[in-house]
């Protein structure tokens, strides 16, 4: 075909690297959902009687309920009886551990991952929660964090040791009848992190989950609730992959994030899972809610992500501005080739006097990838001065992607500002070959002009995940110069 | 030495290059001057390897390679350099990490060593000051919203850097004001020398005060129909493509075929 297609394919088929398969014994429930299979889930972990109560109102809440269909996706409807819903590592031990405990199979494949767990290799200034299957297998940093009172473990374990935040908090900002797949997490959720911030103290470290599928047919359903109190502060980071499988897996998290006066919380993701291979077999359905409630004054709850695997997205992080004077944000590169497709966006719900919303998002269309974007900017009757800038630019790789905005605006406060601009561009074959005829090879090409398409948003990641996001998109390390 | 012989290329099965013969020899200036549609800019892009393009039949002989099996990079890497016509704007992507990845990759393939940021930047605002161009195009994306004298400029900027063996420049003086013409025909005239060869694409035989040709060859529907001396850009500035048609049909002179 012509230079245009052939240099931008070679690009867009990078493998996957992270596709590989843990061989593990695994402790895992019988396949379909169920009462019992949830009661199964909360015995094996231990919870005490309100964490089983919980996800029960939950999943009668769910039985009512109806999978949603206004997204801009295409798939068979999932099969909810063949799912698995927990699976842990046998050598997984009940509560937590210590990481000589961890078997050594699995701290390898956090290796792999380039997640090193144990003492010497660990990430420098970084601490991290990795997350298997089912279960959280190892937490680095736990005492140096305790020294400062912050609380960084698994979702299971503060259920545990911390039943009174846990109690408090959950369910506030995404209530388990929330929407169906909100629903279901809240009945099967197995685990996920748990970040609690104590009031004026700023986490002096990066705090991560990296979140691991490895088990056959399982799905993954992660819980992460996220506490900054008064003038806290804290940096949280996400990244995901899973095995190439010609299945479908569902993964259905949510998240959230509680800002309280002055709190600033940051939560960064680089979302690869499995995309499914080029035409469109396999790849994980990544069923996400993940909402923060800047409920004190003044607080700031930003929100980047760089999704770049999963076979489809369904993913809307959002802010409730409750406080007055808070601030949100959303930064989002999304990528999706081959058969992927992505419906993402945000929602920003402006309640507070002169609070003040930015989103930023950045969609890159290649192959057959459907990219859609969804955003909602809400001012109710309260927001006095609220303030909204939206910047939504789709870059088009080949002729056959699609891109798609659904901007909505409800402003129900004349002191309101609320901007909205938009861009579609295309990679052109005159741009690829003016490039060419100085000598740059095409795919360096694309990747300069893909790094430079989403340099905003990485602008707003931690320095070392930054780098990680860019490699992700095949592109090498720009702005040394300029 | 470029030897071009017997050259047709067509784009969607369009016949636009119809056996065209060129030759030139190392440190020469060629000027090339024909009526709009010509067939000028195909015969450009032809030689720096776009592939709209479709060679149907003919051959170009690059100092012993054959230029036309070499991918558009690897033609770029050896020393062929194209001045646009209409240079491309890449929004996104800034000019100095542009420049910088093309010097460097040329670099690499010359077995010199890379620039890194600060020798880079010294050498390109040498360059710049030159060409007359302030240190802020620098930092702006590549050509994006450059007015028309401005994005010639930074092709000329772009050449200086790259120090190529053959030079095609397409119509580097259209849209230029005087002063603008004098600084593109001076970087030019700085880069001539005895192991450089250019072909200049023009128009307007004004240029040709400032950058004077070894030779000047006329080209009409896809053929070199005329070649002369310096002279032959005067006559035609007098008469015009029509007066042409009515001399004998002189042979196309082949820069030194028999
Ligand atoms: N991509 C294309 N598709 C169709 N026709 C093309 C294409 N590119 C060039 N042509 C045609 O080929 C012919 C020669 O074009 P070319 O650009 O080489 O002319 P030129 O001599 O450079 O003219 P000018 O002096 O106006 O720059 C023209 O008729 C043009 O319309
Ligand atoms: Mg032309």
């Amino acid at each position: 075909m012509s230079t245009a297609t052939r240099p931008i394919d070679a690009f867009l088929e990078q493998e996957y690297t992270a596709g590989f398969v843990t061989e593990m014994e695994s402790d895992t429930v019988p396949k379909g959902l169920s009462e019992d299979i949830i009661r199964m889930i909360s015995a094996r972990k231990n919870e005490p009687e309100f964490m089983l109560e919980w996800r029960l109102a939950a999943y009668r809440r769910w039985l009512t309920m109806r999978p949603p269909t206004w997204a801009h996706l295409r798939f068979d409807p999932i099969d909810f009886q063949d799912i698995v819903y927990y699976s842990a590592p046998k050598s997984k031990k009940d509560g937590p551990q210590s990481l000589d405990e961890v078997d050594p199979e699995l701290l390898r494949t956090f290796d792999k991952l380039g997640v090193p767990l144990h003492e010497r290799a660990r990430l420098a200034g970084v601490a991290v929660d990795a997350v298997f299957d089912s279960v959280s297998v190892a937490t680095t940093f736990k005492k140096e964090l305790g020294e400062h009172g912050i609380i960084f473990c698994a979702f299971s374990e503060a259920v545990h040791n911390h039943p009174e935040l846990v109690r408090k908090y959950l369910g506030t900002v995404v209530p388990p009848g929330d929407n169906y797949y909100a629903a279901l997490n809240s009945a099967v959720f197995s685990d996920g992190s748990f970040v609690f911030v104590p009031k004026g103290v700023k986490c002096p470290m990066e705090l991560s989950t990296y979140f691991r599928i490895n088990a056959r047919d399982t799905g993954q359903f992660e819980r992460t609730l996220i506490i900054a109190e008064e003038g806290a502060s804290v940096s949280y980071l996400e990244g995901c992959t899973a095995p190439m499988r010609d299945e479908n897996q569902l993964h259905a998290a949510v998240v959230e994030l509680i800002a309280l006066d002055d709190a600033k919380i940051k939560y960064s993701t680089v979302q690869n899972w499995y995309p499914g291979d080029k035409d469109g077999i396999g790849g994980i359905y990544n069923f996400v809610t993940k909402r923060g409630d800047c409920r004190g004054a003044r607080s700031h709850i930003s929100w980047t992500q760089v999704e770049t695997g999963s076979a489809i997205t369904w993913k809307y992080p959002s802010v409730i501005l409750r406080g007055d004077d808070s601030v949100g944000d959303f930064h989002s590169v999304a990528l999706s080739n081959h058969r992927q497709q992505a419906d993402t966006g945000t929602k920003m719900i402006h309640m507070g006097r002169n609070t003040k919303s930015t989103i930023l998002s950045k969609g890159i269309s290649a192959g057959r990838g459907s990219n859609t974007f969804r955003g909602l900017v809400k001012v109710t009757p309260r927001a006095e001065g609220a303030r909204n800038y939206t910047q939504c630019d789709s870059l088009l790789i080949g002729d056959r992607c699609a891109a798609h905005t659904f901007p909505t605006i409800e402003v129900r406060h004349p002191s309101a500002r609320v901007e909205h601009e938009a861009t579609t561009s295309r990679i052109g074959e005159d741009q690829l070959f003016y490039a060419m005829q100085r000598g740059i090879s095409a795919e360096d090409a694309v990747s300069m002009i893909v790094n430079g398409f989403c340099r905003e948003v990485f602008k707003e990641l931690p320095m070392e995940f930054a780098v990680e996001a860019q490699k992700l998109l095949g592109v090498s390390l720009e702005g040394s110069v300029g | 030495m470029i030897k071009i012989h017997n050259l047709h290329a067509t784009v969607d099965g369009k016949a636009i290059l119809n056996g065209l013969d060129l030759e030139v020899a190392d440190g020469e200036v060629h000027a090339i001057m024909g009526p709009n549609g010509s067939g000028k800019s195909t015969l450009a892009q032809v030689l720096a390897g776009r592939e709209t393009f479709e060679v149907t039949e003919g051959s170009v002989d690059w100092d012993g390679t054959d230029l036309l099996a070499l991918p558009a990079e690897e033609r770029a890497r050896a020393g062929l350099f194209l001045a646009f016509q209409y240079p491309v704007e890449i929004p996104g992507v800034s000019n100095a990490y542009f420049l910088k990845a093309a010097v460097n990759a040329i670099r690499r393939h010359r077995g010199l060593p890379e620039y890194d940021a600060m020798d880079f930047l010294a050498r390109v605002k040498t360059e710049m000051k030159a060409v007359d161009m302030k240190e802020e195009f620098l930092y702006r994306s590549v050509n994006e919203g450059f007015s028309g004298g401005e994005k010639k400029r930074n092709e000329v900027l772009q050449m200086a850097l790259l120090e190529p063996k053959l030079a095609v420049l397409d119509e580097t003086d259209s849209g230029l004001d005087i002063d603008a013409l004098k600084v593109v025909a001076e970087g030019v005239n700085r880069l001539r020398s005895p192991e450089r060869s250019m072909i200049v694409i023009t128009h307007y035989q004004r240029l040709l005060d400032y950058i004077v040709p070894d030779k000047v060859h006329v080209l009409s529907q896809g053929r070199i129909v005329r070649s002369g001396g310096r002279e032959l850009a005067l006559e035609l500035e007098e008469h015009g493509y029509g007066w042409i048609e009515t001399q004998p049909a002189a042979p196309a002179a082949q820069g030194g075929r028999p």
